[in-house]
């Protein structure tokens, strides 16, 4: 019985953990190949390969140190402060877990939701908006103001939903596309009189009122937020909605296939644009922790990349409420990490995208890592899938 | 069927009540509510070539009469086309370009407008989208979805950069850069294909993919080592003889780079060989209908494999304009979407090559006459000028295209035995 769980664990685990390490192991080879002094020993394989560990080596203790633990930290101020990393990794996490459940939840009713980055941005304006024009009381401020920007979002998301289903326009088209009008709109937002700093030319709005942030959980040294409740308890609710109530199965109906939910008398346009409007208030939740949480003022890079990071996130996570957590707090590490190591080693950044692609590219591709490491065929994992442009 | 057909009545019938209405309202509010006070001035010279008219200068509120008046008329003829079934297309093609000229001599009243300059800048931002939309058309047209066109155009733009850079030779990075566009198409294929990934998912993730590399490897060699690495050379312009001194039309098209003379070529041999060839009937065969492609003895996913890397080399040559084409030097991320607007081009253009060339130049065009108006002063916000293009893509795919369909096996991997 144990033995048998336990070899169930071990299926289930192998083909995520040879993803991983394929992903790693590869990026591992580009760092060290494209440095300079790696290179400059091509002549004598030994110290080459060397040199070529050394190097990944190091950029992976600096991205573990940037993320995790730094023990230097607690020779400078205190043993807690060695853990500054892993509160900026959560910090990264916690509205890219809400960003990521936003495009999870779409990919459970069958649709391609690419268009977080915009519902960001407009949870973002809103939340930024009642934050520092209102004065209201302590706790009440909060909410008001991540219900505005979520209020927002869910309008921006949920018009996809309508317009899908109005008029079959596909909705990647119609989020990509929204993506950039949101891009646009938070730059001519933020040069309004009503958004513009006073005193301030440049594109940032003004801090948003202390009623209206979000409680720091570890002191002033430490940039960890109460957003990450607010993020675990979104996944819950997520995980709540889809498995226990009728809507949720009336959205997993229609992902399944739509023309059977159809037939068994599902309103496709009314869970098309439910889910959008849910997806949207999700993602501009996220939006809204940013600003309430670690940012404060409404600034035109406020979104980053955590709407596409997002699409990563879900994709990593299987489009399941607990995947997209874990996917996010380890998107959030290499994020975290990848700036020491920019720091430290000088391997840019930017490495962990390509990182993130592989994974995500091995996990979608179960058929590819069995053919590498020469396994056998097994039925159970299907792929994630999305619909193509007629679906 | 009568469903499809009362649903393509429905489209046509929103696409004339929309337009007759944007007549009405342009014709009202630039014509009589807020008319330009002063006059338009509209430049038709742009180099040397002959002169017919120099420029044309109206009053901006007659003009605005003019050209309203010729897109109610066309409404009219719209109206009329409608009501005794015949195509729409061309009157409503009339009646927006009139629409569009009443913006502009309204919105450049007291201004001087550059219009072969216009035209001429609308081409050349519409190369690189050209170049996507054709190599997602033949991807597509196939079977497969590409949304990893940003992927090959950038891929391809980095690789011609370095290329050239490291050769000091146009040509070199010319050639090397539809490899580097075929290397993502490998990519594409071999997942798509042969390990049925979801094409949506896996061009999304290719994309990324691209996006870290470029991004690590310029920060890493071609910023710091810039004078080996990025320095890549650009080819000059090629004047046709005779040809580029044709009035307005010289500059726009006979005045340009070898890549964009290649485009000419492809988007030509494209719209030949898909609809005139053994080649084109197969691809649109397996695209629409891979089982009975099968059946007369096509093998689907080889087919499918080879289209898809020759859609990477066609990208590669669009991914080449960005650096040996225009401005030389790589950029991070200097592609900033375009492949994504050439796949909305694709679908705006019902997944026809002119269709996809007329969308593309229409992007390229609505984002130059955004610039043209910011750089001469006009006061609306240049960030809504900006979003121009996208909310016209949103309103194509939402219905004034009419009907818009895939090739019906877009997206669904080829497995024998009938196993999707």
């Amino acid at each position: 019985m144990m033995r048998n769980s336990l070899s169930k664990f071990g299926q289930a685990i192998k083909l995520p953990g040879l993803s991983f390490g394929l992903a790693f192991t590869l990026t591992g080879f580009i760092i060290a190949f494209s440095d300079s002094k790696v290179l400059s020993k091509i002549g004598s394989p030994l110290e080459f390969i060397k040199s070529a560990g050394a190097t990944a080596g190091n950029a992976y203790l600096a991205l573990f140190q940037g993320s995790i633990f730094d023990i230097n930290l607690t020779k400078s101020h205190n043993f807690f402060q060695g853990f500054y990393p892993l509160s900026e990794t959560i910090v990264i996490a916690t509205p890219l877990i809400l960003t990521g459940l936003s495009v999870a939840l779409a990919f459970k009713s069958g649709l391609f939701n690419i268009g977080a980055q915009g519902q960001f941005i407009f949870g973002a304006i809103g939340a930024s908006y009642v934050g520092f024009h209102f004065h209201l009381p302590l706790v009440i401020h909060v909410i008001a103001a991540a219900l505005a920007g979520m209020a927002l979002a869910s309008i921006w998301g949920g018009a996809v939903g309508l317009l899908k289903a109005k008029t079959g326009a596909h909705e990647v088209i119609l989020t990509i596309m929204m993506n950039y009008i949101a891009g646009y709109f938070i730059l001519w937002t933020l040069k309004t009189s009503q958004f513009l700093r006073p005193g301030r030319i440049d594109p940032i709005a003004p801090e948003v009122n202390q009623s209206a942030r979000l409680p720091l959980l570890a002191g002033a040294n430490l940039r960890i937020h109460a957003g990450i409740f607010i993020a675990l308890a979104a996944a819950l609710f997520v995980w709540w909605l889809l498995t226990k109530t009728t809507i949720g199965y009336k959205f997993r109906a229609v992902g399944a296939n739509g023309q059977a939910a159809k037939t068994a008398g599902i309103s496709v346009p009314f869970v098309l644009t439910a889910t959008m409007a849910i997806c949207g208030a999700l993602a501009g939740l996220g939006g809204a922790v940013q600003v309430l949480g670690s940012e404060h003022a409404l600034n035109a890079d406020i979104a980053g990349s955590f709407g596409f990071d997002a699409i990563t996130v879900a994709l990593l996570g299987r489009a399941q409420p607990l995947g997209t957590v874990f996917a996010a707090l380890l998107f959030g590490a290499l994020h975290a990490g990848g700036r020491t190591m920019q720091s430290n080693t000088g391997v840019p950044l930017d490495i962990v995208l390509v990182t993130q692609a592989l994974i995500v590219l091995f996990i979608a591709a179960p058929t590819f890592v069995r053919f590498i490491f020469r396994l056998k065929k097994l039925n159970s994992s299907a792929g994630l899938t999305s619909k193509g442009w007629n679906g | 069927m009568s469903e499809i057909r009362s649903s393509v009545e429905k489209r046509r019938l929103r696409g004339v009540v929309v337009i007759t209405l944007l007549s009405s309202l342009s014709f009202l509010y630039f014509g009589f509510i807020s008319p330009g006070k002063n006059k338009t001035t509209f430049g038709f010279v742009l180099n040397n070539e002959w002169v017919l008219i120099k420029e044309w200068i109206i009053a901006s509120a007659t003009g605005v009469k003019i050209f309203s008046g010729i897109s109610l008329v066309a409404s009219v003829l719209a109206i009329l086309a409608y009501r005794k079934r015949r195509q729409i297309v061309f009157p409503v093609g009339v009646a927006t370009f009139g629409i569009l000229m009443s913006f502009i001599t309204w919105a450049a009243s007291g201004k001087f407008i550059p219009l072969t300059g216009l035209l001429q800048g609308a081409l050349l931002l519409a190369v690189p989208l050209i170049f996507g939309s054709m190599s997602g058309l033949i991807c597509e047209r196939s079977g497969v979805i590409n949304i990893a066109i940003e992927g090959q155009l950038l891929a391809s733009a980095f690789v011609s950069g370095v290329v050239a850079s490291l050769t000091h030779k146009t040509i070199w990075g010319l050639i090397a850069a539809p490899i580097a566009g075929a290397a993502i198409s490998f990519l594409l294929a071999t997942f798509a294909i042969k390990f049925s990934v979801d094409q949506v998912i896996l061009g999304f993730v290719l994309n990324v993919l691209v996006i870290g590399l470029t991004d690590f490897l310029y920060k890493k060699l071609l910023v710091p080592y810039q004078s080996t690495w990025n320095t890549a050379p650009t080819f000059g312009k090629i004047e046709l003889p005779v040809l580029s001194k044709i009035p307005v039309l010289g500059p726009i098209f006979f005045s340009q780079s070898i890549v964009v003379y290649i485009m000419f070529a492809i988007v030509a041999s494209i719209t030949f060989a898909l609809f005139k060839t053994k080649w084109g009937l197969r691809t649109r065969a397996i695209g629409e209908h891979p089982t009975a492609a099968d059946t007369v003895g096509i093998d689907v996913n080889k087919l499918r494999f080879k289209n898809v890397i020759i859609a990477g080399l066609i990208a590669g040559v669009g991914g080449a304009y960005y650096t040996v084409g225009s401005v030389g030097a790589f950029g991070k991320e200097m592609t900033a979407g375009a492949g994504f607007i050439a796949l909305a081009a694709l679908i705006f253009g019902k997944w026809s090559p002119i269709g996809a060339v007329f969308a593309a130049l229409l992007f390229g065009f609505a984002d130059n006459l955004q610039s043209t108006l910011t750089i001469i002063g006009v006061s609306i916000p240049s960030e809504f000028m900006l979003m121009v293009p996208y909310i016209a893509t949103i309103i194509a795919v939402t219905g004034l295209v009419g009907r818009v369909r895939a090739p019906a096996a877009d997206g669904v991997p080829y497995l024998r035995g009938g196993a999707h």
